[in-house]
């Protein structure tokens, strides 16, 4: 059961999803357009403050209030679903968890508003889920950071809106292991650039670029967290990470089932509306079932995280279940939608290309597999 | 600034809205209910002028219990307080009881320098409301604005028509109503969704409001609906086949619309 405030919210944002981001989605995404409009509008709204406290410019609210929002921006649209969750959980939340007070003041609140986005840089050309693989490099010079490298797939990291980059890189190697921390790099600055937007599959609005740093310095003060710890840092924030895409991953299975439900009462085949037959009934229900029980997942995932609780497993199997149930759920209501199901103007359509990535980012789902089997001490 | 908006919940225009068979009275029971658009404009301009002159926004609703979802919504966008006035005796109330019943509500509230209205709402659509509150407080109407301005003591609005734009100017106290070009109104944020569970709700019963029960309701109501019949469902499009004479067709069916 949700509480009053939570249901409040939801309802709010399912709202602004069906009046706000269904009339115009189709057409930006159609055009790769970044959502700088809708973005504004979820701004004005708190979204992008929904888990932090008040004095940064945060709602007060807490990560399933983030988590709730998602499902029902991304029932509509993962794009603009996705811009969030990265700006929120990847982005800010690592400054919020491990900046100093001065770096919180410096970030926090424009990153709150929504006027300003944040991205995270873990991935490199050369290996995602080895996150350890890291070759990107920042050596220490005089009061200053000394970065090289690249990474690649970062979400929000080329918008005109972009305010900060926190990147992994080696800032040394201790006990002869490789020394992983991570650093602030504010768009725009010397030494970084940005690739083009890459041309994705699925989510065409958001912004995903590679990074390429060269010689770029920045002040010894931009170190987010402890050094060498940011190996452990990502980690906490990945799992995190991952209650959130499940939510994104049910808001898309539940988007699939919507646009069933009233298309099977209205589209005829044969003499009858095709929801009287029993092989659409069944389709229909079955998603229904993958929906539910993937929520659920997400629901007690984030339950177990805001009551202080170990999650990791947790977290673990809400991603993989609901981005399982969102897979297939794309696939079922583009059979439904038979031939208007493959044409790029119908949102299933959008959902079929939009639900592939989910077993990708943040985790693929054999990584999620990985640390599920691990945590029962198996491998 | 003392800011009333009157408000009003109403069966969303997405799902089906149908009347009751026993009294012709809207079945609200059955519908989804949502606080009407016009109204969240007219909060939303409420909250404008607060945020710009300082003051304080009441929300005034008459309506069923569940009309308590529609009050919420509006102190979540930012409202202060909201005086609900519900009890069963209102059911089926007309347009003019429900304005005297509006009014005397208002007169409860103390100074007030500006009342706010849809033009008209989705359900009832009498677009009369404002004017008729505004004739029993015995003060300035100022209808269909698509623009208001407070300055000092006087209110100014742009009042539009079909045929014009008209600007009117009228000193505070007034009563306005607004259309759906004023303005977009906001949703309501995390933040103000909890602020909103602290902000004190005054639930009226016609006694506490000092209403006559013989002042509202089915029975007295100055005019009662007898028959109703639902709008018959809509025909098919007409098909125009261009046989070199397509524009000829169009124009020929615009004019027998007297849509041309
Ligand atoms: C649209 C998009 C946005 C992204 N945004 C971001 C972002 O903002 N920030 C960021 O840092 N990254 C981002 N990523 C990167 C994403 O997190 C990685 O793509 C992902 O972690 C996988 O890494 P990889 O692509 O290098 O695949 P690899 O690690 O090369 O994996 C290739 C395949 O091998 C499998 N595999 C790897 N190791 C094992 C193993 N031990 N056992 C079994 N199977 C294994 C993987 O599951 C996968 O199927 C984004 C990716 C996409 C597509
Ligand atoms: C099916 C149906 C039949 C009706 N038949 C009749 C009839 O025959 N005769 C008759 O006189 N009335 C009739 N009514 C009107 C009904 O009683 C109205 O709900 C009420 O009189 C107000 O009219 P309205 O909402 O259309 O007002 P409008 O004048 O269209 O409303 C304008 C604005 O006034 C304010 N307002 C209106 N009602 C309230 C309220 N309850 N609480 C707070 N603010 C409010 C809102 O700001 C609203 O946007 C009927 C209503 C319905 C739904």
């Amino acid at each position: 059961m949700l509480s009053e405030e939570h249901a409040a919210l939801r309802a709010t944002v399912e709202e602004f999803a069906r009046k706000e981001v269904a009339p115009v989605i189709a057409d930006l995404y159609e055009h790769d357009t970044f959502p700088y409009a809708l973005v504004a509008k979820m701004g004005a709204m708190g979204l992008f403050g929904l888990p932090f406290p008040e004095e940064y410019g945060g709602m007060g609210g807490d990560y399933f209030a983030l988590c709730l929002a998602l499902e029902e921006l991304a029932r509509v649209d993962s794009s603009v679903a996705i811009t969030l969750e990265d700006s929120v959980s990847l982005g800010a939340m690592p400054i919020f968890r491990y900046g100093t007070g001065e770096q919180k003041q410096r970030w926090l609140p424009e990153l709150c508003t929504g006027q300003r986005l944040g991205a995270f840089g873990l991935t490199e050309p050369g290996g995602g889920s080895d996150a350890g693989a890291t070759r990107t490099t920042a050596r220490c010079e005089g009061d200053e950071w000394v970065i090289n490298g690249s990474k690649a797939f970062i979400t929000n990291s080329g918008t005109d809106v972009t305010s900060v980059v926190t990147v992994t890189a080696i800032t040394g190697v201790s006990g002869g292991r490789k020394e992983i921390s991570t650093i602030m790099v504010p768009a725009g600055h010397p030494g970084f650039t940005v690739s083009a937007n890459y041309s994705k599959v699925g989510w065409r609005c958001s912004d995903t670029r590679g990074l390429f740093f060269d010689d770029c310095r920045v002040p010894l003060s931009n170190l987010l967290g402890e050094r060498g710890r940011g190996y452990a840092q990502f980690l906490a924030i990945l799992d995190e990470g991952r209650i959130a895409i499940a939510a994104l991953g049910v808001g898309l299975a539940q988007g699939c089932i919507d646009e069933c439900v009233s298309y099977a009462q209205q589209r005829h085949a044969f003499g009858h509306a095709i929801g009287s037959y029993q092989a659409i009934q069944f389709k229909i229900a079955d998603m229904e079932t993958r929906a539910h029980a993937a929520r659920l997942t997400y629901y007690h995932a984030a339950e177990r995280m805001l009551r202080g609780e170990p999650f990791k497993k947790e977290a673990a199997i809400a991603k993989l279940v609901s981005s399982n149930a969102a897979m297939d759920n794309a696939r079922d209501a583009t059979q439904v939608f038979g031939g208007y199901g493959f044409m790029n103007e119908y949102p299933v359509a959008r959902f079929y290309r939009d639900a592939k990535v989910l077993e990708i980012g943040e985790g693929t789902s054999e990584v999620q597999r990985i640390l599920i089997a691990r945590h029962l001490g198996v491998g | 600034m003392n800011i009333v908006v009157l408000i009003k919940q109403v069966p969303d225009t997405w799902s089906a809205r149908t009347l009751a068979d026993s009294d012709h009275t809207l079945d609200r029971a059955s519908a989804d209910v949502v606080l009407d658009e016009i109204n969240e404009r007219a909060v939303e301009e409420a909250l404008k002028i607060k945020e710009a002159d300082g003051g304080e926004v009441t929300v005034v609703t008459m309506g069923p219990q569940r009309a308590a979802d529609a009050v919420r919504k509006a102190l979540s966008m930012g409202a202060d307080k909201a005086v609900h006035l519900s009890d069963e005796g209102l059911h089926g109330s007309c347009a003019v009881q429900t304005a005297k019943a509006l009014a005397t509500v208002i007169g409860t509230l103390g100074d007030v320098d500006l009342i706010i209205a849809g033009n008209e709402a989705t359900d009832g659509t009498v677009g009369a409301i404002a004017a008729m509150v505004a004739d029993v407080l015995g003060l300035p109407d100022l209808t269909h604005a698509r623009k208001v301005t407070v300055e000092g003591r006087t209110v100014t609005v742009e009042r539009e028509t079909d045929d014009a734009i008209t600007v009117l100017r009228a000193d505070l106290p007034a009563v306005i109503s607004v259309n759906e070009k004023i303005n977009e109104p906001r949703y309501p944020s995390f933040k103000g969704i909890m602020a909103a569970k602290k902000k004190p709700v005054a639930t009226l019963s016609l006694a506490d409001a000092g209403i006559e029960r013989i002042a509202v309701g089915l029975a007295t109501a100055t005019s009662t609906v007898i028959e109703s019949t639902p709008r018959p469902p809509r025909l098919a499009g007409q098909v125009v086949t261009d046989e070199g004479d397509g524009a000829a067709k169009l124009a020929e069916y615009l004019i027998g619309q007297k849509l041309i």
